[in-house]
């Protein structure tokens, strides 16, 4: 092969609040204590990952009118962790999940460069926004938008947040004892920035932290989403977890960077996937078709049956097959606070998809939702799975991926002690950390304020005429 | 000196105020001042680890939206004193894995944030420290802070204005939001009862959601759903903290906290203070809770007076003018501090709270000098008795208020 061979990139995801996670297994911890999170997160630094990697969720999930109750439930609060794990770790990046609508630029900026100086640099923000009124109902300001309107507040979001972490240059402070100066800069920090949705200035307390500002990742595959990723983000969360469909995305998404003036290595693609191990392929599998059956128990598969279905399904049989009736179409009005139900955008289409898959194949409805809802992505020995791994990165479905492991907080162990090695013995992995900082772990080049600055002014301008962005650096040039 | 007797007065309660480089503006220009790592984490860990081994109660972590000022209610453009800080609650989280004992409380703005966000951040914190989490909450009515977030406004403050009508009315509204604040954080950590996760795996269910409440706050200024995403904390209810100086932030204390921090400058200040705040509790029909009120004191000590006073004098030199404070500047020798702070008590002062005026010299004369000097006297703790920061204040692990609602349903009007 003369193409050089693309490192891979590894992360943890801390496993979630669904039902991918298994609470029943005898093995299975606690999602809450901080003992879990140093687990996972001493695992991933012990195999070298590059991150650990925060989910969000802001309200806890309804079905029915009612709490929902049948998966984890219950996760602590994304930055305390991260500045715990900072403690515990030395390494390892730490990549939270932070809502755009829910919060405010200023603090989220204060809360991610603080979290860069107390990590040395691994701070990571995946930027999500939400779009429902039902978890804006526990903040002060409801916080209700349109969905059309979720991709704009978030890339004004970042933006500003972008103003906020590129006011300080980084050489300010000289905290010199014999001259007295502590700041060389009177106006260090000063910002100004006003767009549709946010009308700020004054000075951000925070300092130029290490990486200069967090890592940004985006998640999400509609056409706004991959356009701000490219625009913006230094790595996509995605969720393509087969080969077609990852080369696909993957090429869409790294074409698009060109008229952002960006490399195709400046964007990390990395899907979230899961796995299961064995000693054997075929063990690996008789293990995954276990886990998929503790995954959706006959309560479970109801309880997405309803989703799709939007009725109360209560008495269905989960034994039994496919409901006789049709899905009611319109807004969701029986699941609450799950992302899942957006992809629902043809329910009749995908009802009828369903029993005809079932018919097909004989299934009852549990087994109907086993084999359509969040199977497995690799399956197999260990040679096996870093074989697939390997291949999907050389071959340009992604540059590494995010794992999803199915126990808390053991569940990432067999892939750390078994598939690790495998991949560093093809020379696909790294074996001791190269850098200190996330950004050199996912080989990114430092952050250009100046260059940040100018992708600011230029994104903001474009699209609202009234844009008045006044920074350190663009007052500099004016 | 008159002695106390050990036995006849419960133990003093002692903390300790980091920011920065102390609180003296010229105290990053001293010898063994660390100002080039104010950003790191290891400075914080060593002024935690230097309190724990002192056996203090807990450590207060300043915090402001804004950048510091020379002013209290302007920004300033000097460049001469410490300028940026790092998020407090996030200090005290990267520092919870390192200490053991110690109580963790960190300060954070409630005027512009999200109560939903910090009561989880701070149930968080107590679980990354296994029950020594605190919160001290601060109100903001800085016109340039609300501009950092462009959400509200405020009108121009000045220290003089303080007294009108006007400026009376802004600070009040301001702590009735944060009492509403408070009341919302305390009821978001109730909103998991103790045992309601079940992990019942016959019937299938991860919860009891009989057991989640809905906390239903609606004020003047927010309305909070709940209930939390993040079950109830190891000490049910991490220990609320407010700095007072007058009647509003009194009423707040004596409403919503578990301890005050109050700036007396004697021990008849601090008797009228203390008599205040427990009127406001008795009003707030919480008599017969355990109330702290702790005194600041800044506090520069040295082996005599002499030299602690020309070390006040050296540092005021440095910053250009002579230091001011809210609170009472004790520059002294540590037996003499211990003398004072033994008269305050008399007062009902139950603890103190010990503003470093330079870090590490004044932090470790208060570890290495005045604690020993405290336990010779018989009035403060050789070991740590409890493993919370409620255990180590005398605090009982409060029930759930929703917990009470489900078995007496005649206390639900009180309890909600």
């Amino acid at each position: 092969m003369s193409k050089p061979l693309k490192q891979i990139h590894l992360a943890a995801h801390f496993p979630g609040v669904n039902n991918t996670t298994v609470w029943s297994d005898p093995a299975a911890g606690s999602q809450i204590e901080f003992s879990s999170f140093a687990h996972v997160a001493r695992t991933a630094e012990r195999a070298k990952f590059d991150f650990i990697f925060l989910a969000e969720g802001l309200r806890l999930r309804e079905q029915g009118g009612e709490i929902y109750d049948l998966d984890v439930v219950g996760r602590p609060d994304t930055f305390t962790v991260l500045a715990a794990l900072a403690a515990v770790t030395d390494r390892l990046g730490l990549a939270g999940t932070i809502n755009s609508t829910f919060n405010e630029p200023y603090e989220v900026a204060r809360q991610f460069a603080s979290l860069d100086h107390l990590s040395g640099g691994r701070a990571a923000w995946n930027v999500v926004t939400s779009w429902d009124a039902f978890t804006g109902e526990n903040f002060r300001r409801g916080g209700f938008l349109a969905q059309e309107d979720r991709y704009e507040r978030a890339r004004q979001f970042l933006d500003a947040a972008r103003v906020l972490f590129a006011s300080w240059r980084g050489d300010e402070i000289a905290a010199d004892k014999e001259s007295g100066v502590f700041l060389t800069d009177a106006d260090a920090g000063r910002f100004a920035h006003r767009v549709a949705q946010f009308d700020i200035r004054g000075r951000f307390n925070v300092p130029r932290s290490p990486q200069g500002r967090p890592v940004i990742f985006q998640a999400g595959d509609s056409e706004e989403g991959r356009e701000f990723a490219a625009s913006s983000a230094d790595a996509i969360f995605t969720r393509h977890g087969t080969l077609e469909a990852g080369r696909a995305f993957y090429a869409d998404v790294k074409g698009r960077l060109a008229k952002y003036g960006r490399a195709a290595d400046e964007l990390k693609i990395l899907p979230g996937v899961t796995y299961v191990l064995g000693g054997t392929d075929a063990e690996a599998q008789e293990k995954a078709r276990a886990i998929r059956r503790m995954q959706v128990s006959g309560q479970t598969a109801v309880k997405f049956l309803e989703q799709l279905w939007n009725r109360d399904l209560s008495d269905h049989d989960p034994d039994g097959p496919l409901p006789a009736v049709d899905p009611l179409v319109g807004e969701n009005l029986v699941a609450k606070g799950r992302a899942s139900v957006r992809m629902f955008r043809d329910p009749l289409a995908t009802a009828a998809e369903w029993r005809a898959l079932a018919e097909a194949k004989k299934l009852t409805t549990r087994e109907l939702i086993i084999e359509v809802t969040g199977r497995q992505t690799f399956i197999g020995s260990p040679e096996t799975v870093a074989h697939a791994l390997n291949e999907f990165v050389q071959t340009d479905a992604s540059d590494g991926f995010i794992l999803v492991p199915h126990l808390t907080p053991s569940g990432l162990d067999d892939f750390a002690d078994t598939v690790v090695p495998l991949l560093q013995e093809r020379g696909v992995f790294r074996t001791e950390y190269e850098g200190s900082t996330l950004r050199e772990h996912l080989g990114l080049s430092p952050v250009d304020p100046a260059r940040e600055t100018a992708a600011v002014t230029a994104s903001s301008t474009a699209t609202v005429p009234t844009a008045d962005t006044v920074t350190r650096t663009g007052r500099a040039r004016a | 000196m008159p002695q106390p007797h050990p036995a006849s007065q419960p133990a003093l309660h002692l903390a300790v105020a980091l920011d920065g480089a102390g609180w003296h503006p010229a105290a990053w220009r001293e010898p063994g001042a660390r100002p080039k790592d104010l950003f790191t984490a290891a400075y914080w860990a060593g002024l935690v680890a230097e309190a724990e081994s002192g056996l203090l109660d807990f450590v207060t972590i300043e915090d402001s939206l804004g950048l510091q000022s020379s002013s209290p209610t302007e920004p300033d453009r000097r460049t001469g004193q410490v300028r940026g800080r790092l998020d407090a609650v996030q200090i005290a989280a990267r520092i919870a894995p390192l200490t053991h004992r110690i109580g963790l409380v960190p300060t954070a703005v409630v005027t512009h944030t999200e109560p939903f966000h910090l009561s989880k951040a701070i149930a968080t914190l107590d679980y990354v420290s296994g029950g020594r989490a605190g919160l001290r909450v601060q109100v903001s009515v800085r016109p340039h802070e609300a501009e950092l977030f462009g959400r509200r406004t405020f009108p121009p403050l000045r220290l003089d204005d303080l007294g009108t009508p006007g400026a009376r009315a802004v600070i009040a509204d301001s702590f009735d939001e944060a009492a509403d604040y408070v009341e919302v954080v305390r009821r978001l950590w109730d909103s998991w009862e103790d045992d309601a996760e079940i992990r019942d795996v016959a019937t299938g269910r991860f919860i009891d959601r009989a057991k989640l409440h809905y906390i239903d706050f609606e004020g003047r200024h927010f309305r909070v759903k709940g209930p939390s995403i993040t079950p109830r904390p190891p000490q049910g209810q991490p220990v609320v903290v407010a700095l007072a100086h007058r009647t509003e932030p009194f009423r707040l204390v004596g409403r919503s906290a578990d301890v005050g921090f109050v700036t007396p400058h004697d021990a008849d200040e601090a008797g009228r203070i203390v008599a205040e705040i427990r009127a406001h509790q008795a009003e707030a029909g919480r008599a017969e809770e355990t109330v702290h009120v702790f005194a600041d004191l800044v506090v520069l000590l040295d082996d005599t007076d002499a030299t602690a006073a020309a070390r006040l004098s050296r540092l005021d030199e440095r910053a250009g003018a002579a230091f001011t404070s809210d609170a009472r500047v004790f520059a002294g020798t540590p037996d003499g501090l211990a003398d004072l702070l033994a008269g305050w008590r008399e007062a009902g002062i139950s603890g103190f709270r010990l503003r470093p005026a330079a870090i590490p010299h004044d932090l470790e004369q208060i570890t290495r000098r005045l604690v020993p000097e405290l336990q010779r006297r018989g009035v403060f703790r050789t070991a740590y008795e409890a493993g919370t920061l409620r255990g180590l204040l005398g605090l009982p692990r409060p029930a759930n208020r929703y917990a009470a609602v489900v078995s007496s349903p005649a206390e639900t009007t009180a309890a909600v």
